[in-house]
């Protein structure tokens, strides 16, 4: 736990801590919604977003590719909303068609044009870079009072902090409205609650973490942290804050662990080079999922689904 | 151009061609079985399948080595792949029914859970020698470039058994695709039907995993039935429609992809199918955003038409805005809101109707026909000239209406 | 003339075809479609203040259409809603609504004192803390309803019955003049249905307006005031005495109400 750990841990840990928190937080709501699947939509139609954005500004610079990669995300909402209620699709498979299609434009887009110099290709996408974003500068924890190297802290860090600080801002600003429209969405309407604009403005939160968090940490950890850290939290509780926190607490346990994991775990094991992390933090989700599932308190259904 | 041909007309190598062929096949298997999960509503459920295909791929590959072999065998990916896909159904269905979690919710978790499991088993492969040249990342996203002689053979027998056991199922998958309950209640066991079906759809991303990847498999299986269901609404139609577009789109694909080595094959056919599903959502006749946005249009249309000359009948002043607006283009009332003589007219028709309407209600007691008085249907669709002449002979005379 | 005359006699009650700035809900050409069918077709209806009034008709007649159209929570294809005189969006704070039971999913982790609550949510906004008052008008609106000792309870434990009145509880946290509820007596216990109809006998002792989509022809009588039979067209309108005929009901169910009778008979039978 000394300078190395500073160096080339501390960093990446926090960085795939606040991104697991980001997406847990609107997937509380998505899970309840029955829209977890957004989730998946949205980070597979990340790439075709930065793919468009770099080909139109030649450039991987941080800011053109998240704009990109938002528009995307926005523009993959929009469509599926139009085909689930102009073609009569039921909301699954018109996802389905939506993130596949602009998902499939992405490659195709990436293998006709020259990225050959810069880093970006699908796998990229996928597993993200977590293990890359290290603090060369750190010396020791010192750093973390010394100006010159907090100042050469990975761009990562910033961003995906600033992101998860406003998820958190978002979720207790709007948690009254979002608390009574997801419940009772007739009743919220009665009361002049602007139903779809809420709901719009949850997917297009939740895209915006995504995307912050795929720039740093992959497709499959947006994915796993939108969906895992949530469903398994609402296995622990009965109360909507009660089960918010449960599913920071499991984020946060799922990055933590997870990059312990893959980064310490071979060692331990006798193998000399790490496992990706992303993929061990996406495992590490599960795990706690399926542990909630078999012994979580409050793992059963409940509520007499409908009249009579 | 010549080699896109070549491709097209299977002349561009024996390799090309079966896989050209076994595209086709796996498209048309793609389609019809997609169908059966689209019509049963759990279209995303093979996404969380085909993702759950990666960490048995890479156990696969890691067994096979362990064993001595070369780790490289199409087939034992394909058994490896198959069983962790099975896993991953079971769990979805494990966690909807024993938790309280929604199917969408188990669907993305086994999704994500699994791939990120996949994605640390190629890590842990590409440390070993061996691993570095399996190429087991082209099952993300399928690759046809390099494939062998017998992976191609494998392909195409795949996809021609998997299209012989949809063809032996149809009649009962058909059916509890369509009314699970009066399947059940014929004596059809609908839970091994819906096995069945869970299992064509393995099958199909199994086979697709080399051709089209594990992210893309599920366009393949859920596109073509989503676009077939724009042209037709009955089952069997939407069935075959749907296989012939996963055939069309895969034959095509694979051709364009063997003629170009920078087309990959995936993109390629889903692309293709997208394209096709495009057009449907615009242009159907019957479900199509063009046909929608029109008749939506003409349905308010007669709505304030007839309503104002509802509101004529009865002498009551008109305020809606669109309704004046349509009355005037009409010339039934003049721009001051007055009724023309064909808008009096007209009113007295309507007006007349209405008093049939009641008679009719009166007289019939069948709802069937009485139903239908939703103020749009013309009561000539419902009643037999000579059954209105009854109702008339009731009403006595007309009357002149307004002004 | 005389055909205007006619046709204003078969349709009950429609001598004053201005909005009542006096009545809570009156709704005029009201077209609501789902696709290319009607499921209203130019309806007007007026309540009256300080009543209790019954919306009537078969199933799938367009009663909780009406309901939810009236309320702005469907699209109309055209028509006009007035409450109180006003338009919808001057007159929310006035409506109290009370949403289908199996609307929403029972299983939402929250509790039965949260959703009393969000009756209150025009008051409280977004940032308001629940006051001691706030609390204690939710846990007075529960009482109403015989439900104050299970304000912590989690609400996928109650009965359908309970679920039903928590729903009523919530409604009068709102505090509102006019109580819009469909089919509040749906699949609930005769206990709940009594104490469900004693709130509302309440509210209008009180001066309120409560309008219900109600299934039961039975029970039209006992409970209502004023009635307004739907089914698709307005089939009349007017208090229980004058407009809930034998022919006013053969306007509405058509042939239909012979089968609904019965099944009727055959319920309190058993």
């Amino acid at each position: 736990m000394g300078a190395d750990f500073v160096q080339f841990s501390l960093t990446p840990i926090l960085i795939g801590t606040l991104a697991a928190i980001a997406c847990a937080l609107p997937g509380n709501f998505l899970i309840l919604r029955r829209q977890a699947l957004i989730g998946d939509a949205i980070s597979h139609v990340v790439l075709p977003g930065i793919v468009v954005a770099f080909l139109v500004t030649g450039t991987v610079a941080a800011l053109p590719m998240l704009l990109g990669a938002g528009a995307a995300a926005l523009l993959a909402v929009v469509l599926i909303e139009a085909i689930r209620r102009l073609g009569r699709i039921e909301p699954g498979a018109a996802m389905g068609v939506v993130f596949t299609a602009l998902f499939a434009g992405g490659v195709l887009l990436l293998e006709q044009s020259d990225t050959s110099r810069v880093h970006l290709d699908v796998e990229h996408a996928l597993m993200g870079n977590l293990e890359t974003l290290i603090w060369l500068r750190a010396t020791g924890w010192d750093s973390l009072i010394d100006p010159v190297a907090l100042s050469h802290l990975p761009v990562e860090l910033p961003r995906i902090a600033v992101v998860a600080a406003l998820m958190a801002a978002l979720t207790v600003i709007f948690w009254r409205p979002l608390k009574l429209s997801t419940f009772d969405e007739g009743f919220a309407r009665a009361l002049g609650l602007p139903v779809s604009a809420i709901g719009l403005s949850l997917v297009i939160a939740a895209a915006v973490a995504a995307v912050a968090a795929f720039d740093a940490v992959g497709s499959i950890i947006v994915i796993a942290m939108f969906i895992c850290p949530p469903a398994a939290a609402r296995l622990m509780t009965n109360s909507l804050a009660v089960q918010v926190w449960w599913s920071v607490a499991f984020a946060t346990l799922s990055a933590v662990l997870g990059y312990v994991l893959a980064g310490y775990g071979p060692l331990w094991l006798g193998f000399d080079s790490a496992v990706s992390a992303a993929g061990m933090i996406a495992t590490v989700s599960g795990v706690i999922l399926g542990l909630a599932c078999l012994f979580g308190p409050h793992r059963a259904r409940v509520g007499v689904a409908a009249g009579g | 151009m010549e080699a896109v041909l070549a491709a097209l007309t299977l002349q561009a190598g024996y390799n090309a061609a079966l896989v050209t062929l076994g595209a086709a096949l796996l498209g048309f298997a793609a389609g019809t079985a997609g169908t059966f999960l689209f019509l049963r509503k759990r279209a995303l459920v093979s996404d969380a399948m085909a993702h759950a295909t990666l960490p048995g791929v890479g156990l696969a590959f890691l067994v096979m080595v362990a064993l001595g072999g070369e780790g490289r065998s199409l087939f034992g990916l394909l058994v490896g792949s198959a069983l962790s896909a099975l896993a991953g159904l079971l769990l979805v269905d494990g966690i909807t029914r024993r938790t309280r979690l929604a199917e969408d919710a188990a669907i993305g978790a086994v999704l994500s859970v699994f791939f990120g499991a996949g994605v640390v088993l190629l890590t842990i492969i590409q440390t070993l020698d061996r691993g570095r040249q399996a190429g087991l990342e082209s099952f993300l996203l399928g690759s046809t470039a390099g494939m062998l002689f017998e992976d191609a053979v494998l392909i195409a027998a795949g996809g021609a058994t998997v299209v012989a056991l949809i063809w032996l199922l149809r009649r009962p998958m058909t059916l509890v695709a369509f009314d699970p309950g009066y399947a059940a209640a014929t004596g059809v066991d609908t839970r091994r039907i819906d096995l069945a079906m869970m299992g064509l759809v393995m099958a199909v991303t199994v086979i697709g995993l080399k051709l089209v990847g594990l992210i893309l498999i599920v366009a393949l299986l859920i596109i073509p039935a989503v676009t077939a269901r724009f042209w037709t609404d009955r089952v069997e139609r939407v069935l075959w429609t749907a296989g012939g577009i996963g055939a069309a789109a895969g034959y095509t694909g694979a051709a364009l992809s063997a003629s170009a080595p920078s087309l990959p094959t995936g993109p390629i056919i889903v692309l293709l199918a997208a394209g096709l599903f495009t057009g449907s959502l615009l242009l159907s006749p019957g479900r199509g955003v063009l046909a929608a946005v029109l008749s939506r249009r003409r349905f308010q249309a007669r709505v304030h038409r007839r309503q104002g000359l509802l509101a004529l009948a009865r002498s009551e002043p008109i305020h809606d805005p669109l309704t004046l607006r349509l009355l005037r283009a009409e010339g039934l009332i003049r721009p001051d809101g007055v009724a023309t003589d064909k808008g009096r007219a007209q009113a007295a028709k309507i007006a007349r109707d209405e008093r049939r309407w009641d008679v009719a209600r009166e007289v019939h007691q069948d709802t069937a026909l009485t139903g239908r008085y939703d103020g749009l249907t013309p009561i000539e669709e419902v009643f037999t000239p000579d059954e209105i002449a009854g109702f008339d002979a009731r009403l006595g005379p007309p009357h002149p209406v307004g002004g | 003339m005389a055909e205007t005359l006619t046709l204003a006699a078969t349709h009950g009650a429609r001598t004053d075809r201005a909005a009542d700035p006096a009545s809570p809900l009156a709704v005029r050409g009201l077209t609501v479609s789902y696709g290319d069918k009607p499921a209203l077709f130019s309806v007007d209806a007026t309540f009256p203040a300080g009543a209790m009034s019954a919306i009537v008709g078969p199933n799938g007649a367009g009663k909780s259409t009406f309901l939810k159209a009236a309320l702005g929570l469907i699209p109309a294809v055209s028509g006009e809603v007035r409450v109180f005189g006003q338009g919808l969006a001057a007159a929310r704070d006035r409506i109290a609504y009370v949403p289908q039971r199996a609307s929403v999913d029972w299983d939402f982790p929250t509790t039965v004192i949260d959703v009393v609550l969000m009756g209150r949510y025009r008051r409280l906004g977004l940032f308001r803390r629940v006051s001691r008052a706030e609390r204690a008008a939710a846990t007075d609106a529960l009482a109403r309803v015989g439900m104050e000792g299970f304000a912590d309870r989690q609400i996928g434990q109650l009965s359908g019955g309970q679920q039903q009145r928590v729903f009523l509880a919530r409604a009068l946290a709102q505090e509102a003049d006019l109580y819009l509820l469909d089919e509040p007596f749906a699949g609930v216990d005769a206990a709940t249905e009594r104490a469900i109809i004693d709130v509302l006998k309440a509210l209008k002792s009180q001066g309120q307006s409560v309008i219900a989509v109600h299934h039961d022809l039975s029970t039209v009588a006992e409970y209502f005031d004023h009635v307004f039979l739907v089914n698709v067209r307005a089939m009349g309108e007017g208090p229980v005495a004058t407009a809930f005929t034998p022919e006013a009901l053969a306007r509405t169910y058509g042939g239909r109400l012979a089968a609904t009778q019965l099944d009727q008979l055959r319920l309190t039978g058993a």
